[in-house]
């Protein structure tokens, strides 16, 4: 398993409401999954958590990634292990350029395995693969991005980094027709180089092109139903009651 | 946090901390009284002019009243500051003949290699009296002087008389009427007419005893259609009593010459930093302040620029740095007198662990300035919450000709940006740094390649101390 979620209950530190109540989650190498879930019913925070956003704090259950306990490592220390997460809203970072930021990232990650220049082209052929013009490397890294721009922006961030498990947190929202198609075709080209996937949404549109293994319908704070990609296209034809 | 335990704090960072036990052949006891002014200008074997001057200013310096604004001084008891240290060292112009406790000490902040690799020439003072003194002979057939405002005094008086505190007349404050009185050591740099010097010229300046006043004076006159670029470094090593520094720095920019103005301040943090630095642009003249303040307990400093001449122009680009315990009260201004005149500020302040930075800033634009432009940024960045930022700008416009621009950003570094970084695996140092580097990049890339580096590097332990 590279990501086994057992029981997990997680609120926002400082407060008394949970908005993880009991998260089963179980992801085998190599494999894809979605998680589907109307607005607010907490996929952000379950991704947040993951990834050990200080902000939220586990009161109960556990996080495997890889057969070892992840809920004592600091998020820098999760990004060692193979763990990203691409953000619903990527944060702007005045100051600091995009190729800085995966130059630095990639030396941390993966250590001294290429020369400075084979990263630079790589990541250059990255960018253009993307339909991102060269110059997007030198901004500062989402500042003044189109919504398009920061998701796409993220996408290359994965592809470059090579992750074992990603994290796409509605990597989908805010993408017209065609960009859903290349960043979905980028997705399952990141699948294929042996990443496993978790694919978060509320809506079952990216799924017509992403090459899925497993669809778990998300429902306040925990998973209610479990099943493969038609389970996707049933919630959105009758609606999230179905797992009520 | 008080003094005491800011300097326990802090006793960590020991990499700049350079102790010299070198014994000095003349300290002055502490305290301020016009008979220690007069003991100087004895041992410095003054002209009478120069005496009277000190005496006169000191006179003024008693009836001035502290100002009532900028850093807290209530620490700062000037009567327990040994105001004239001189070093047991005669002025030299090679390496081999300062002492070696002293060159040592010079070396290890690479000032020797320096010279030889990058600058036409150094300056080396060590508590009171400069130790060190060179220019490349090419520059100095060429007729550019560089040498201390002692041996100008000596060599040339009339020269020296012409300028000397003539744009920071001890009138102005009460901290420019005590450095008149107790002024010793710095920069006298005269370019000649056309010259263009290459290479940067460096001054360093080091202290090497506890409690002691450092109150170097620089002239730099930079005459018709010549090119410079002047270095001012400053570093201490720590001790448990507060040091005092009074610089001043007057800076003439005659017609059609470009000056810039290099300073790094890395006093260590039990410092007391209360510059002057000004400057007068004549026609068409370039005057550029790149300013660095990272060290000092307070730091007061404003270098500003006349622009009296028509179509002058003012650059004034700075950093400073507040970490725990510091207060660094910088800011720039300018005064527009000429025709068509332009100014540049770009003032950027970074505070962490606790520090604080205020940005205070002066633009004037006179009625004569038809036809000026100014531009006015300041930003501060604050790492953490426990940091404070302040700007307080202020512009006046007195004439209606002018075209003048204003930003202030104040902002924190966030959480989410901090966690966004480290979900990429960068350490939460490595996420403060890349942040603050970009922050200060605008600066960096006025700096010659060797302080770039540098300064790099200084930011990096910064924040590593501050988040400890
Ligand atoms: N930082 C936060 N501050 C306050 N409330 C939050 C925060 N993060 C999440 N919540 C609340 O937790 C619930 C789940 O939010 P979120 O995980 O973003 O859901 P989703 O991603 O499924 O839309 C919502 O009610 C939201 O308002
Ligand atoms: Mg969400």
């Amino acid at each position: 398993m590279i990501l086994k979620v057992e029981n997990l209950k997680a609120k926002i530190v400082g407060e008394e409401k949970l908005i993880l109540k009991g998260v089963e989650l179980e992801i085998a190498e190599g494999e894809a999954h979605v998680i589907m879930g109307p607005n607010g019913s907490g996929k952000s925070t379950l991704a947040n958590v993951i990834m050990g956003n200080p902000k939220y704090e586990v009161v109960d259950g556990d996080i495997r990634f890889l057969g070892e306990s992840i809920l004592n490592l600091r998020t820098d220390e999760r990004a060692q292990r193979g763990i990203m997460l691409t953000f619903q809203n990527p944060y702007e970072i005045e100051g600091v350029k995009f190729d800085q930021l995966l130059l630095t990232a990639y030396r941390k990650l993966h250590g001294e395995d290429k020369t400075f220049f084979q990263l630079h082209s790589e990541l250059k052929s990255i960018v253009s693969e993307i339909g991102l013009p060269v110059e997007f490397l030198e901004r500062f890294v989402n500042l003044g991005f189109s919504g398009g721009e920061r998701k796409k922006g993220e996408i290359v961030q994965a592809r470059f980094l090579k992750p074992k498990l990603l994290i796409l947190d509605e990597i989908d929202s805010g993408l017209d027709v065609d960009a859903l198609r290349l960043v979905a075709n980028q997705i399952n080209e990141i699948k294929r180089a042996g990443t496993s996937l978790l694919v978060i949404t509320h809506y079952s549109r990216i799924l017509n092109f992403l090459d899925v293994d497993r669809v778990h319908v998300y429902i306040d704070g925990r998973i209610a139903l479990s099943g493969d990609k038609n389970l996707a296209y049933k919630v959105e034809a009758d609606g999230y009651s179905i797992a009520r | 946090m008080e003094l005491q335990k800011l300097l326990y704090e802090l006793k960590k960072r020991e990499e700049f901390d350079i102790k010299v036990n070198a014994k000095p052949a003349i300290k002055l006891p502490a305290g301020l009284n016009k008979k220690l002014v007069y003991e100087i200008s004895k041992a410095k074997g003054e002209p009478d002019w120069m005496t009277q001057h000190r005496l006169r200013s000191f006179e003024i310096f008693e009836k001035w009243h502290d100002p009532t604004w900028g850093v807290d001084r209530s620490e700062l008891e000037l009567s327990k500051i040994v105001p004239y240290i001189k070093p047991d060292a005669k002025k030299t112009n090679t390496w081999d003949e300062v002492p070696e406790e002293i060159k040592q000490a010079f070396e290890k902040l690479g000032i020797p290699e320096a010279e030889r690799k990058y600058l036409a020439g150094v300056g080396a003072q060590f508590d009171s009296e400069m130790v060190y003194k060179n220019i490349k002979e090419e520059l100095k057939k060429l007729g550019v002087i560089f040498t201390d405002i002692e041996t100008a005094v000596r060599e040339y008086p009339d020269l020296l008389r012409e300028y000397f505190m003539k744009l920071v007349p001890p009138t102005d404050n009460r901290y420019a009427a005590l450095h008149g009185a107790l002024w010793s050591g710095g920069t006298f740099l005269y370019v000649p007419k056309g010259v263009k010097v290459p290479l940067p010229l460096q001054s360093y300046f080091l202290f090497g005893n506890p409690g002691g006043g450092q109150f170097e004076h620089t002239v730099i006159i930079a005459d018709e259609g010549s090119e410079v670029t002047y270095i001012e470094g400053c570093t201490a090593p720590k001790y448990d009593i507060v040091n005092l520094h009074i610089g001043t720095v007057e800076v003439y920019v005659k017609r059609g010459a470009r000056l810039k103005y290099l300073t790094m301040q890395n006093w260590s943090k039990n410092m007391f930093n209360l510059e002057i630095k000004r400057a007068i642009a004549e026609e068409d003249a370039v005057m550029t302040w790149v300013s660095g303040s990272f060290g000092s307990y307070k730091t007061m400093v404003y270098p500003a620029t006349i622009l009296k001449g028509d179509n002058s122009v003012s650059e004034n680009v700075s950093i400073s740095f507040a970490g725990p315990g510091q207060h660094i009260d910088t800011g720039s201004k300018v005064i527009h007198i000429g025709r068509n005149t332009r100014s540049t500020v770009d003032a950027r302040s970074i505070s962490i662990g606790g520090g604080w930075s205020f940005y205070r800033g002066l633009l004037k634009i006179t009625e004569s300035a038809k036809g000026s432009k100014a531009t006015v940024s300041c930003t501060g960045l604050m790492i953490d919450n426990k940091s404070k930022s302040d700007t307080v700008p202020i512009i006046e416009v007195h004439n209606s000709d002018s075209d003048v621009g204003h930003e202030a950003k104040i902002g924190r570094i966030k959480d989410e940006q901090i966690f966004y970084l480290m979900s990429r695996g960068l350490s939460e140092l490595e996420a403060k740094s890349l942040i603050v580097k970009g922050f200060i990049q605008p600066v960096v890339q006025e700096l010659p390649f060797e302080y770039a580096i540098e300064l790099n590097r200084l930011v990096e332990m910064e924040v590593e101390s501050s988040i400890g």
